[in-house]
């Protein structure tokens, strides 16, 4: 479904991202993991058309993204999270669910103004996606709140909501459980599979804790210093003499 | 706790003497040929230390000051009652609503014509500052350069009678549509700009085709301005003395009254109402379409935005294009209520009126702009015998309502959407 390959990114002198190569096929979940630094939040923004990488190849579904605009990139079906919470604060949480449904709304300004039947029914689609997904995450009861209000976990949720709603085929979470609590955690965890098992998305995850990588992942690629260091599933990788040194460290 | 209170103090009292002093006990005076500065008389001169003296002692003894104030009486004793539900107070605020306008409708029949002009002019601000508050309020794009496209609007009606005897109703919706080419043309080049950046360019594009207008004197009469634009007309009814285009009749003799000036202003203002009104409803409206929801997503976080496929090309030019066509609209309305327009109507001062307006009522509110368009207006024609501190009393109040209420007079709310639960 994706394929990076040879992908490099260099910012002047320095090579952030070096010949990296992955692929994620279709239901799946593929984590990316490495020392702070290493350049996975790069990948990452290189795939979503952040940057325009100076190297390598991206394919999604056999087409050729790379250097593509970043608003076409996510209308193919492939949305990213943040690593921090990057929400529309000042407006509600559905505001913020109908606005990520904008490519599923009927956009033309003088259909809205009188509202047609065409116009009426996807504004109501949208409304009931987005409720449904708000009681999916649990945030029902805080639908007409400012998302900036929410309390961090919430956000969190919010932000992989409002991702779901626009149907992607390829989920993009960085750091998806940076500043939670075990229990969130353990939910965040939950629902990353249920996403991939329920709602047949693939996902291409980076993240810190090694408890959850290591759960729910089918296959890891390790990075270090922009570099592929190991790939494999989390066996393979756990046992990796080169990932323990650089990463996981001696148990 | 004492001595930085009176450091403090006595800071302020210095720059109160520093500000006031030159402001007012200096005055420039003519003599023949050369302007000599003379000091002022001895009772400014001692009410400017007065009032300094008066800003010492109160930042001396601010802390107990305002212990005492806090004792008094709450100046609002709703603040704390309970909010009204939302499906009520949305039902009660539609009602106001119209009432208002009903009431606008006929109060014009009552009053003094100078009233009926100034209401005109109001509503012309109203216009203006509803289509900025989509560029500033909403979208989030500080726009300096506004009244740029209230010259266009205006210039178009004007350039079109004179060469090309088109009427008022003919040229509003050009005059609007080539104000919106003009938002297009200029938001391009500035897409990429945000913030303080953004603000120079439209600032510049602002004063470009104010000295367009002033320089291109074959086209446009230069500093002269245009004069003799046609009133608009009531299916072909005018309200002139005498009708001056040829199949037209005119609205006295149709109905069979005594010709009286007044029905001009009253038609105006009612054509300026009318079009306020239809501004205020289509910005409402685009306000919870798509379009304006990706403008506010696009103002709270421009990468999330286009990370969910918003196009940051569409948004912003959407935003320009639609804000700079009733600036166009308000253009129109006022080069016919003058009769005469020149490059002086659309100085930088204007674009800072308007925007205060905007950021006054409070970004995105549409009732806020309303009220705020009316004080502005209206408080400087109220106290003209002022006008010398004109700029002075609006800065003060600027600053006065940044530290109370930096948020404008009415606040934006946000709408309240009723969702249905799945099961």
């Amino acid at each position: 479904m994706l394929e990076v390959q040879n992908l490099s990114m260099r910012f002047g002198g320095l090579l952030a991202v070096d010949q990296v190569t992955l692929d994620v096929q279709e239901h799946e979940i593929v984590s990316i993991i490495g020392p702070n630094g290493a350049g996975k939040t790069t990948v990452f923004n290189c795939i979503s058309g952040f940057y325009k990488p100076t190297g390598g190849k991206i394919l999604f579904e056999g087409g050729e993204i790379q250097g593509k605009p970043d608003h076409k990139i996510s209308r193919l079906g492939m949305v990213r999270t943040f690593q921090h919470v990057r929400l529309f604060g000042q407006m509600t949480v559905v505001e913020n669910l109908l606005v990520a449904q904008h490519r599923h709304l009927n956009t033309n300004l003088l259909a809205g103004l009188i509202k047609t039947p065409d116009y009426r029914e996807r504004e109501q689609k949208s409304l009931d996606r987005a409720a449904y997904w708000l009681e999916r995450v649990g945030l029902m009861e805080l639908a007409n709140r400012e998302a900036g209000n929410l309390a961090y976990g919430q956000q969190r949720r919010l932000e992989i909501a409002r991702c779901m709603v626009t149907e992607p085929k390829l989920l993009m979470l960085d750091e998806p459980a940076a500043g939670l609590n075990p229990a969130e955690t353990k939910d965040l965890n939950q629902l990353i599979i249920s996403l991939k098992e329920d709602y047949n998305v693939s996902v291409l995850l980076i993240e810190h804790d090694m408890s959850l990588v290591m759960d729910i992942s089918d296959r890891i690629t390790v990075i270090n210093q922009g570099r592929p260091l190991a790939a494999g599933t989390p066996d393979e990788v756990r046992n990796n003499d080169d990932v323990i040194k650089a990463y996981l460290g001696e148990a | 706790m004492a001595t930085p209170n009176f450091k403090h103090a006595l800071f302020c009292a210095i720059v109160t003497i520093v500000i006031a002093y030159p402001i007012l006990g200096l005055n420039l005076v003519a003599e023949s040929t050369r302007v000599i500065v003379e000091g002022a008389d001895t009772t400014t001169v001692i009410s400017v230390f007065a009032a300094a003296l008066v800003v010492f002692l109160f930042q001396l003894f601010r802390d107990r000051i305002m212990a005492s104030l806090g004792g008094l009486p709450k100046l609002n004793p709703f603040a704390d009652r309970e909010h009204m539900p939302e499906s009520k107070r949305a039902r009660l605020e539609s009602w106001v609503l119209t009432g208002i306008v009903v009431l606008a409708l006929f109060w014009p029949f009552f009053v003094s014509r100078g009233s009926v002009d100034l209401a005109t002019l109001v509503l012309i601000y109203i216009m203006l500052a509803l289509g900025l508050n989509v560029v500033v309020g909403l979208a989030g794009l500080l726009d300096l350069g506004y009244v740029a496209f209230y010259a266009v609007g205006a210039y178009t009606f004007a350039l079109l009678s004179q060469y090309a005897g088109v009427s008022f109703w003919m040229a509003l919706p050009i005059g609007a549509c080539l104000a919106a080419l003009f938002g297009l043309v200029l938001g391009f080049p500035v897409l990429r700009l945000r913030g303080d950046y953004l603000a120079i360019v439209t600032l510049g594009f602002g004063e470009i085709i104010r000295i367009l207008l002033n320089n291109w004197t074959a086209l446009t009469g230069g500093p002269n301005g245009i004069g003799g634009i046609p009133d608009p007309t009531l299916f072909g009814m005018e309200f002139g003395r005498r009708v001056k285009e040829e199949g037209n009749t005119s609205f006295h003799d149709t109905f069979g009254i005594a010709y009286s000036s007044e029905h001009k202003v009253i038609f105006l203002y009612l054509i300026a109402l009318i079009l306020a009104v239809i501004t205020a409803l289509i910005i409402r409206r685009f306000m919870r379409m798509p379009v304006g929801r990706a403008w506010e997503a696009l103002r709270e976080d421009e990468i999330a935005a286009r990370s969910l496929g918003l196009s940051r090309t569409a948004v912003k030019l959407s935003a320009f294009t639609i804000g700079a066509f009733f600036a166009g609209f308000a253009g129109t309305v006022f080069a016919s209520k003058q009769g005469f327009i020149s490059p002086e109507s659309f100085v930088f001062l204007e674009s800072a009126i308007i925007l205060a307006i905007v950021v006054l009522g409070g970004m995105g509110s549409q009732l806020g702009v309303v009220l705020a368009a009316i004080a502005v207006t209206i408080l400087p024609e109220l106290a003209r015998e002022f006008s010398d501190f004109r700029m002075l009393v609006f800065g003060a109040a600027m600053v006065l309502m940044m530290v109370w209420r930096p948020q404008g007079l009415m606040p934006m709310r946000r709408t309240h959407i009723q969702l249905r639960r799945q099961e």
